[in-house]
């Protein structure tokens, strides 16, 4: 079902409700080897929205894009590079890690699963960015939540909760971001052979000084090449990148040798970091989110040889891929106060193993009874994230 | 009073002996206050127009006290009010006379700094500035920074989603926050988000910051640190008038520069402040703009130039950069004072934060001079130019009969513009009970419910802080109601594998 129109899926998820049957919302499809496999198709319709299309308005100088659900994020982009703005937590298309075709994101998929670049390792996650809603909840209710300017305290923060629901709270059918110039230059640098505590370290001296890098990962030995490569970008006007790179090149350039990285070998990077091409294909990969500084040891714990692991925001976000027993896994990362996301594997795991690192007991039973209040019968429950217990 | 708050509880008020006795056993001897002259101080927040003794005072010392007060009061029935510093502009923590005050000043302790992963564990009733002053040493500091940041709480900061000055390019509270221990009305302890940047499952923290003391009492934030920027620079330009201030700052915005923070005033509070300071601002100027940018030395030279030409093309009539740190705090003393400046020129003030698109300021400043002839009171206006966040003060005299209600309504009319030209009804403040039943001018009975359900997943009887942020309490069971279109409900979400 692909609805042209917001009365559109309106309609459709009253119907859903009526006939009991289950939607699963779906933008482009870019993440849907996400989750669970959906068994119970018989059951279950696609709400494909990618039918809401088009940039409903754009004032660069507010800083504020109000855009259809639907619409690609490229389209976006381009948009908004003509006005030489970005959305500053730096969405990937990561539909590559899943064996996709890239291009196909949409803003609403963008949103519903939250996930942010490298410079939110500065810039916030995507949830800090999305001002403003329109949505069809579960009920069969169409309703707005935020606002549609920069600055807004007015009731609940609903944007927040819909960003990374993942499709279980209500159909997204338009959103409001919030936009920031793009930086005039980009310099990115690399460290070669930097054992994880010394990258860590190395990187979390970086962020904590006044250098303000704007991407600070490191891809572990084995990945990008055999030895490992710690990498840093500077942004902003060229008079300010030229300060913050002398201000760097102070604080670890005596220990280190610093390597200016060409545009080619920046876009590459990017590009491995998008696609996780430098990861061995057959493993399961899992997105593990910890405190930075526990990434080092935590990886060192739970790789086994022959895995492959990079981190990034300066070690609180850590891609690795590993035959680890989930269970493990799970518990030692919970341990250092992470949770551990299961990103790519085949089927079977992920019809046996939860998505999301399952939550404590009391803070489980909250989440389920917010969902509910979105989605009391379940429309949007299709078992994807289940993995266990709960059909939602 | 015209703010209708919930109908007492007379048989709350019957059994108040039981229920100080029984807290009593709650928390230590000395954390329960009970006598009027002692409770005097909690009657208000910083809405002084709106006062009310609360039932009893409690004053817990640990999260195990509040979630044993919580659950004993969710069990036996009893609202409860959370306070931090009680420095609410929105009425937030308003007593109710049938509620527990719950206050949160014995949570006085930095808990840990952790300047490598850079951030710092506190407890709620830790004053704002001194998560700071606690992370200075490490050469970090925590970026919100409302005026009133000496005396407010984090809690409270939480509470709000405050902002300060320099959210412009730092964000409101809400954007540096990594987590809370919360404790539900039903006594539950839950940590939502943590020292990871995000956390598994649906955002609630995200939806418990600003939630207003409505959603749970926090007791543990966990928020971002960031270094102190090397320099730090102001620019105080004056414009003849509020238009060419105001195209001022959108191109300096289009130009790709995001300054620190970027504040105007208008003549009136141009005024003010330079007589209560004299801190040497033009008095020729229509509008006024301080425009602060920090980062490397280089950085800020180069934005300082921008920046200065910017105004230039704007027809500024002076334009003044700081050229030392004595110098930039003088540029600042005028607009941190504005407040008590404007209390000298008017016995009483009423400060308001609408937020609107930036582009309708000037005409939106027009109608505000129209609806001061209309009410017969005197405004000033300052505001976070770059975000269209709005303060206008208005002006009046609570002795004389009558004033008090005007302001009131001139206050509700400039909201009303707000929401009219697509803006907002609060940048910073919260909508306690100052703006509730303005609620319905910017979302609809649908949108209103939808928040209100979350309400019902943390506290299903709705018994903390009731009569705030929503102008109509409707009972969980009504608002958990399903509509289904023409059809039977066959599951009631049955798990399905
Ligand atoms: C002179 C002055 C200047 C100000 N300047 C600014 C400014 O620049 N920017 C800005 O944003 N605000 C500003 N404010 C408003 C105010 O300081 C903020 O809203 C502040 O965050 C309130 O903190 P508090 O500790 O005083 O909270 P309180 O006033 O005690 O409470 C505020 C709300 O939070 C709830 N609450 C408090 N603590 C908790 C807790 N631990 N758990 C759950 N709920 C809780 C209360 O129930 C209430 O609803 C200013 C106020 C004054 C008086």
């Amino acid at each position: 079902m692909r609805p042209g129109s917001e009365n559109e899926v309106l309609e459709l998820v009253r119907e859903a409700m009526a006939r009991s049957r289950r939607l699963e919302l779906r933008g482009g499809g870019s993440k849907r080897q996400i989750g669970a496999p959906l068994d119970n198709v018989d059951e279950i319709d696609v709400l494909e929205l990618t039918g809401l299309h088009g940039i409903v308005d754009y004032d660069p100088s507010e800083l504020v894009l109000t855009v259809r659900a639907g619409t690609l994020w490229a389209e976006v982009e381009r948009a908004l590079a003509t006005e030489r703005q970005m959305l500053a937590c730096e969405p990937l298309d990561v539909a590559a890690t899943l064996g996709d075709a890239a291009g196909r994101m949409t803003v609403g998929g963008l949103v519903a699963s939250g996930l942010s670049g490298p410079r939110r390792v500065v810039a916030g996650s995507v949830r800090d960015h999305v001002l403003g809603f329109r949505a069809v909840s579960g009920r069969g209710e169409l309703f707005v939540g935020g606002g549609k300017v920069v600055k807004n305290v007015t009731g609940y923060d609903l944007p927040k909760l819909l960003t990374g629901s993942w499709g279980r709270l209500a159909a997204l059918t338009e959103v409001t971001l919030k936009v920031l110039p793009a930086p005039e230059v980009a310099r990115v640098f690399a460290l070669k052979g930097l054992d994880a505590p010394l990258a860590w370290q190395c990187l979390a001296r970086v962020l904590g000084s006044s250098v303000g890098a704007t991407a600070a990962m490191h891809f572990g030995p084995g990945t990008v090449g055999a030895e490992s490569l710690t990498v840093l970008r500077l942004e902003g006007f060229a008079a300010s990148v030229a300060a913050r790179l002398q201000a760097l090149q102070a604080l670890i350039g005596a220990r280190h040798e610093l390597h200016a990285l060409s545009e080619a070998e920046a876009v590459g990077l990017w590009g491995s970091l998008a696609s996780l091409d430098v990861l061995p294909p057959d493993r399961p990969i899992w997105r593990l989110s910890v405190p930075a500084r526990q990434a080092p040891s935590l990886l060192a714990r739970c790789a086994a040889v022959g895995d492959r692991w990079l981190f990034d925001w300066g070690g609180a976000l850590c891609w690795l891929a590993s035959d680890v027993d989930p269970e493990r896994l799970r518990t030692e990362v919970a341990a250092v106060g992470g949770h551990a996301m299961l990103w790519r594997a085949d089927a079977a795991l992920r019809r046996r193993v939860p998505t999301f690192h399952p939550l404590p007991a009391g803070l489980g039973t909250l989440e389920d009874r917010v969902r509910r209040q979105f989605d009391p019968l379940g429309v949007f429950a299709t078992a994807r994230f289940a993995g266990g217990a709960h059909a939602h | 009073m015209s703010v209708a708050m919930p109908a007492v509880d007379e048989s709350v008020l019957a059994r108040r002996a039981q229920i100080v006795a029984a807290l009593r056993t709650l928390v230590s001897v000395d954390g329960v206050i009970d006598e009027v002259v002692r409770m005097r101080p909690y009657e208000s927040d910083a809405l002084t127009a709106y006062r009310q003794l609360p039932l009893v005072v409690v004053l817990p010392e640990t999260t195990l006290q509040v979630a044993a007060v919580l659950r004993w009061c969710h069990a036996n029935g009893v609202r409860v009010v959370p306070r931090g510093a009680g420095t609410s502009l929105s009425g937030g923590a308003l007593p109710l006379g049938d509620a527990v005050l719950l206050v949160l000043s014995k949570f006085s302790r930095i808990l840990e700094i952790d300047a490598e992963d850079r951030l710092a564990i506190v407890q709620s009733g830790v004053a704002n500035l001194a998560i700071s002053a606690a992370a200075e040493p490490h050469g970090l500091y925590y970026a919100p920074d409302p005026s009133s940041q000496i005396a407010c709480s984090i809690g409270g900061n939480v509470a709000e989603n405050s902002g300060g000055v320099h959210c412009l390019k730092y964000g409101l509270t809400t954007h540096n926050v990594l987590g809370v221990r919360l404790v539900t009305m039903e006594g539950e302890i839950v940590d939502l988000g943590g020292r990871a940047f995000d956390s598994s499952g649906l955002d609630l923290l995200g939806i418990v910051v600003g939630s207003e003391g409505l959603l749970g009492v926090v007791t543990e934030v966990t928020v971002r640190l960031l270094p102190k920027p090397e320099a730090v620079r102001a620019l105080l330009i004056g414009f003849p008038t509020v238009d060419d201030a105001a195209r001022c700052v959108a191109e300096v915005i289009a130009a790709g520069i995001i300054p620190a923070g970027m504040e105007m005033m208008d003549r009136p509070a141009i005024h003010a402040a330079e007589a209560f300071v004299q801190a040497g601002y033009p008095l020729d100027a229509e509008a006024l703009l301080i425009v602060e940018v920090d980062g490397p030395p280089a950085e800020c030279d180069e934005l300082v130039a921008r920046i200065e030409q910017l105004a230039r093309r704007n027809a500024a009539q002076s334009c003044r950069s700081s050229t030392s740190e004595a110098e930039r705090l003088r540029f600042w003393a005028g607009r941190k004072a504005a407040f008590p400046a404007v209390s000298r020129i008017a016995p009483d003030y009423y400060c308001m934060d609408g937020t609107i698109p930036r582009r309708r300021l000037p005409e939106v400043l027009q109608r505000i001079r129209e609806l001061s002839q209309r009410h017969g009171l005197g405004v000033a206006n300052v505001f976070h130019a770059g975000d269209g966040n709005l303060h206008p003060l208005i002006l009046y005299d609570a002795n004389q009969p009558g004033q008090l209600e005007r302001a009131e309504e001139f206050g509700n009319d400039i909201l009303r513009l707000c929401v009219e030209v697509g803006g907002v009804l609060t940048g910073e403040h919260g909508v306690g009970i100052e703006k509730r039943d303005l609620m319905p001018e910017m979302f609809s009975a649908d949108d209103l419910a939808h928040q209100q359900r979350v309400k019902c997943a943390f506290d299903p009887q709705q018994l903390l802080n009731p009569g705030k942020v929503f102008p109509v309490l409707h009972r969980c069971a009504e608002l958990g109601r399903v509509h289904v279109h023409g059809g039977a409900v066959r599951f009631p979400e049955l798990p399905r594998f």
